[in-house]
C-alpha cells in the first residue's frame, strides 16, 4: 500500500485569555490509499483539530504552530489557507463531513445548488452536467426521488438524509482521502448503522480513504483497520484495530475499555472506571498527561517528561514507560 | 440487585397524544400519538430500562410517569395510587417520592443558586427538614452519598465538570429519599471516561439505598443493559418487547429488537467479525401518521402481508419474556 498522506508534529495552539491552549501537541500519523483509520479520543483531546489543522480550517484565534502534513510530495502547511492551492486540495482531494449536518449545509439554499457548486468549482463541469452528476451521486448515497430532491432545502430533509447528502457532497470531487469527523453521533442507532455500512461501501467504490474521528470505541472495532488513540493533544497509543483490542498497552487504552458497557457482557459485570477528569489544556506539567488518572504509574513517570511513542512490535506503538503487558494479566 | 415482588408502579394502557392544532381557532387536526396503548410493570428495588430511537416516546412515558402530562388514557398505579386521574395539587404531594435525573447537567442546574441549595430544596418544598442543622446535616450526607465534597457547596454549577454536576442533579434527586427515580438518559451528555463512574454511582446507590427503583430511559442499549434488570424496547409509541436484561442479547424475539442490536456496534474486532448485521431500510415514520398494523412492518425483514392489519399484541412467549409480533 502507498503513503498517502503523512502527518509529523503537527502542532496547533488557540490563544485565550487564560493562557495558551495546546489542542494538538506534535501529533504524527499516516493513512495508506484505500484504508479506513479511526482516531478515537474525548471530547477536547484534540482529534477534531488535528483534522481542520490538516485541512487548514484553523481560524483565530487559533494557528498551527509547527509540523508538516505531506500530501502528494508536498507540505500542505507551506500553501496559504485561503490560497487557490489550499483550495484545490480542501473538497476535492480532501473532502471532511462534519458532526452536525444542519449547521454544516446552507439552509438558504437548495441541496441541488450546494451539490453542484462543488463541482462546477472543482471539476470545472457545466451546469447541466453538474445536475446530471448530482442526482447520480444521491441515489448512490440511498436518497429515494433524487431528481425532486434537489429542489429541496436542507430543512426538508431529517438528519440521517442530511448527513447523506454531506456524504455525496464529500464524494463528488472523487477524493482521495474522507475525513468523518463524529459523522453519526447526532443520529440514531439504526441510522448510524445504515450510514456507516454506507459509508463503507462508498469508499471502496470510490477507491479512496476514509478517517473517522469518533469517541465511539465500537465504532472503531468494525470499521477501521487501524486506530490511533488520543489523549490531551497528542496520540498515546497506535496500531492495527486487531491489537489495539487485543492488547491494548497504554493505561488510557486499557482504562477505556473496561469503563464501557458492552453489549455481550457477562450478566453483573462490573465497569472500572477511569479516576478523575481528563487534564485543563493550559499550563500542561512536562511529565505524560494521563499521570493524575493512572493505575499503572511507576517512578519513573513523575520525573521524566511525557515519553516518546514505543514500539512494541507489528507497528503497534505506545507512550508509555510502565510495562503494562504484565500488569493486565 | 434481589429483586421483591412488590409492584411499586404499575401502567396499564396508557396513551399520551399530543394534539396538533392549526388557525385561529386552534382547531385541532391531528394528534401526535406518541405514547400509544403502553402496559408495563416496575417492581420494588428494580430498574427497568426503557430503550428506543428518538421519538419513541420513551421520555414521554417517563413524564406521564411523574405526572408531568396529563396522561389522554390509561393508569399509572404510583404505590396504590393512580397518578393519571389525580389532580395537580395532589400529584405534587405523591411526587415527593420520586425524581427525575436529567440529561443536560449543564441546563437542568440553575446557575445563579450554589450546589448545596439546588441540593437542598426539595427538602424545603417537601417539609422534610425541621431544623436548619438538619438542613444542614442532610445536605452534608447527600453530597458525600454521591462522591461530593461537602465543602463544595457553597460553589455555583459552573465550577463544576459535567460529571460533578450529574452528581449533584443526582443527590437533588435523593433528597427526600424517592422510591422511584426516572433517570431519562442520566449519562448521554458526558465523557466516556465519566460515563462509568455515574453509571457505577447509580448502581451502588440502588444496593445501599432501600427500595429505590430506577425508570432509566436511554438510546444507549450497551448502557440500558448494563444497568437494567428488565429492558423494553420501543418503537413508535409502543412496547415491541419486554424481557430480563440477559435475555436481550442472547435470545431477542421482536425484529426490531434483532436489527437493534445489531446496529450497536460492540467494541471488540473479533466479535465483530461473526456478528449478524441488520440493517434497516428507511427511517422511523413520523408518529403523526404512522403505518396501519404493526408500526414496524414497513421496514421488517420479516414482514408478511397480515402485519398491516392489526397492531399486535404485546404477548408473552416464554416466562417474562414478551414481544409484540405475529412472526414469533
Amino acid at each position: 500500500m502507498t503513503r498517502l498522506l503523512e502527518v509529523e508534529k503537527l502542532k496547533t495552539q488557540f490563544k485565550t485569555e487564560s493562557g495558551i491552549v495546546k489542542a494538538v501537541d506534535g501529533v504524527s500519523y499516516y493513512i495508506d490509499e484505500q484504508e479506513i483509520v479511526g482516531m478515537v479520543g474525548e471530547s477536547g483531546c484534540g482529534k477534531s483539530v488535528s483534522q481542520l489543522s490538516v485541512m487548514q480550517l484553523i481560524s483565530t484565534p487559533g494557528k498551527i504552530t509547527g509540523g508538516e502534513v505531506r500530501f502528494e510530495n508536498k507540505n500542505l502547511l507551506k500553501y496559504k489557507a485561503n490560497g487557490s492551492e489550499m483550495r484545490a486540495i480542501r473538497g476535492a482531494k480532501i473532502a471532511m463531513i462534519f458532526q452536525e449536518p444542519m449547521t454544516s449545509l446552507n439552509p438558504v439554499l437548495t441541496i441541488g445548488q450546494q451539490l453542484t457548486e462543488m463541482l462546477v468549482l472543482h471539476l470545472k463541469m457545466s451546469e447541466e452536467d453538474a445536475r446530471k452528476k448530482a442526482i447520480n451521486l444521491m441515489s448512490l448515497v440511498g436518497i429515494p426521488a433524487a431528481e425532486k430532491r434537489l429542489e429541496d432545502y436542507p430543512h426538508n430533509f431529517s438528519g440521517g438524509m442530511r448527513q447523506r447528502v454531506m456524504i455525496a457532497m464529500g464524494l463528488s470531487c472523487n477524493p482521495k482521502i474522507l475525513i468523518a469527523d463524529e459523522p453519526t453521533t447526532a443520529l440514531d442507532v439504526t441510522t448510524q448503522a445504515q450510514l456507516l455500512e454506507m459509508m463503507k461501501d462508498m469508499v471502496q467504490q470510490f477507491r479512496a480513504s476514509l478517517i473517522i474521528v469518533t469517541h465511539n470505541l465500537g465504532v472503531v472495532a468494525r470499521y477501521a483497520h487501524r486506530i490511533y488513540i488520543m489523549y490531551a493533544g497528542r496520540i498515546v497509543e497506535s496500531g492495527t484495530t486487531k491489537d489495539i483490542f487485543r492488547e491494548p498497552r497504554h493505561p488510557y487504552t486499557i482504562g477505556l475499555l473496561r469503563s464501557i458497557p458492552r453489549l455481550d457482557e457477562e450478566e453483573g459485570a462490573k465497569l472500572v472506571p477511569i479516576n478523575g477528569l481528563p487534564p485543563n489544556l493550559i499550563n500542561m506539567p512536562p511529565t505524560c498527561a494521563f499521570l493524575p488518572r493512572c493505575s499503572h504509574k511507576i517512578k519513573k513517570c513523575q520525573t521524566e517528561p511525557w515519553p516518546e511513542m514505543k514500539d512494541v512490535g507489528n507497528n503497534h506503538f505506545v507512550r508509555c514507560y510502565a510495562d503494562t503487558k504484565e500488569k493486565k494479566k | 440487585m434481589n429483586r421483591s415482588q412488590d409492584v411499586i408502579l404499575d401502567v396499564t394502557g396508557l396513551k399520551m397524544y399530543f394534539p396538533v392544532t392549526r388557525g385561529l381557532f386552534r382547531r385541532k387536526i391531528a394528534d401526535v400519538k406518541a405514547v400509544d396503548d403502553v402496559s408495563f410493570n416496575l417492581y420494588q428495588d428494580e430498574t427497568l430500562g426503557l430503550v428506543g430511537e428518538s421519538g419513541c416516546g420513551k421520555t414521554t412515558i417517563g413524564r406521564c410517569v411523574l405526572g408531568l402530562y396529563k396522561a389522554t388514557a390509561g393508569k399509572i398505579n404510583f404505590m396504590g395510587q393512580d397518578i393519571a386521574a389525580m389532580k395537580e395539587k395532589n400529584v405534587r404531594k405523591i411526587r415527593k417520592h420520586m425524581a427525575l435525573i436529567f440529561q443536560d447537567p449543564y441546563s437542568s442546574l440553575d446557575p445563579r443558586q450554589s450546589a448545596g441549595s439546588i441540593v437542598g430544596e426539595p427538602l424545603q418544598i417537601h417539609n422534610i427538614v425541621t431544623s436548619r442543622s438538619e438542613y444542614r446535616d442532610r445536605v452534608e450526607e447527600l453530597f458525600r452519598i454521591v462522591g461530593l465534597d461537602p465543602s463544595m457547596s457553597g460553589r455555583f454549577p459552573h465550577e463544576f465538570s459535567g460529571g460533578q454536576r450529574q452528581r449533584i442533579g443526582i443527590a437533588r434527586a435523593l433528597a427526600c429519599d424517592p422510591s422511584l427515580i426516572v433517570c431519562d438518559e442520566p449519562i448521554s451528555a458526558l465523557d466516556v471516561s465519566i460515563q462509568a463512574q455515574i453509571i457505577n454511582l447509580l448502581e451502588e446507590l440502588q444496593d445501599s439505598v432501600k427500595q429505590l427503583s430506577y425508570l432509566f430511559i436511554a438510546h444507549d442499549l450497551s448502557v440500558v443493559r448494563h444497568i437494567s434488570d428488565r429492558v423494553a424496547v420501543m418503537y413508535l409509541g409502543h412496547i415491541m418487547e419486554i424481557c430480563k436484561s440477559r435475555e436481550l442479547y442472547q435470545s431477542p424475539l421482536h425484529p426490531y429488537t434483532r436489527a437493534l442490536l445489531s446496529a450497536v456496534p460492540i467494541a471488540d474486532p473479533f466479535v465483530e467479525e461473526t456478528r449478524e448485521r441488520i440493517i434497516l431500510k428507511g427511517e422511523v415514520p413520523s408518529p403523526l401518521n404512522p403505518p396501519p398494523g404493526c408500526p414496524f412492518h414497513p421496514r421488517c425483514f420479516m414482514a408478511i402481508p397480515e402485519c398491516a392489519e392489526a397492531v399486535p399484541e404485546l404477548r408473552t412467549i416464554s416466562e417474562g419474556h414478551k414481544a409484540a409480533c405475529i412472526r414469533v
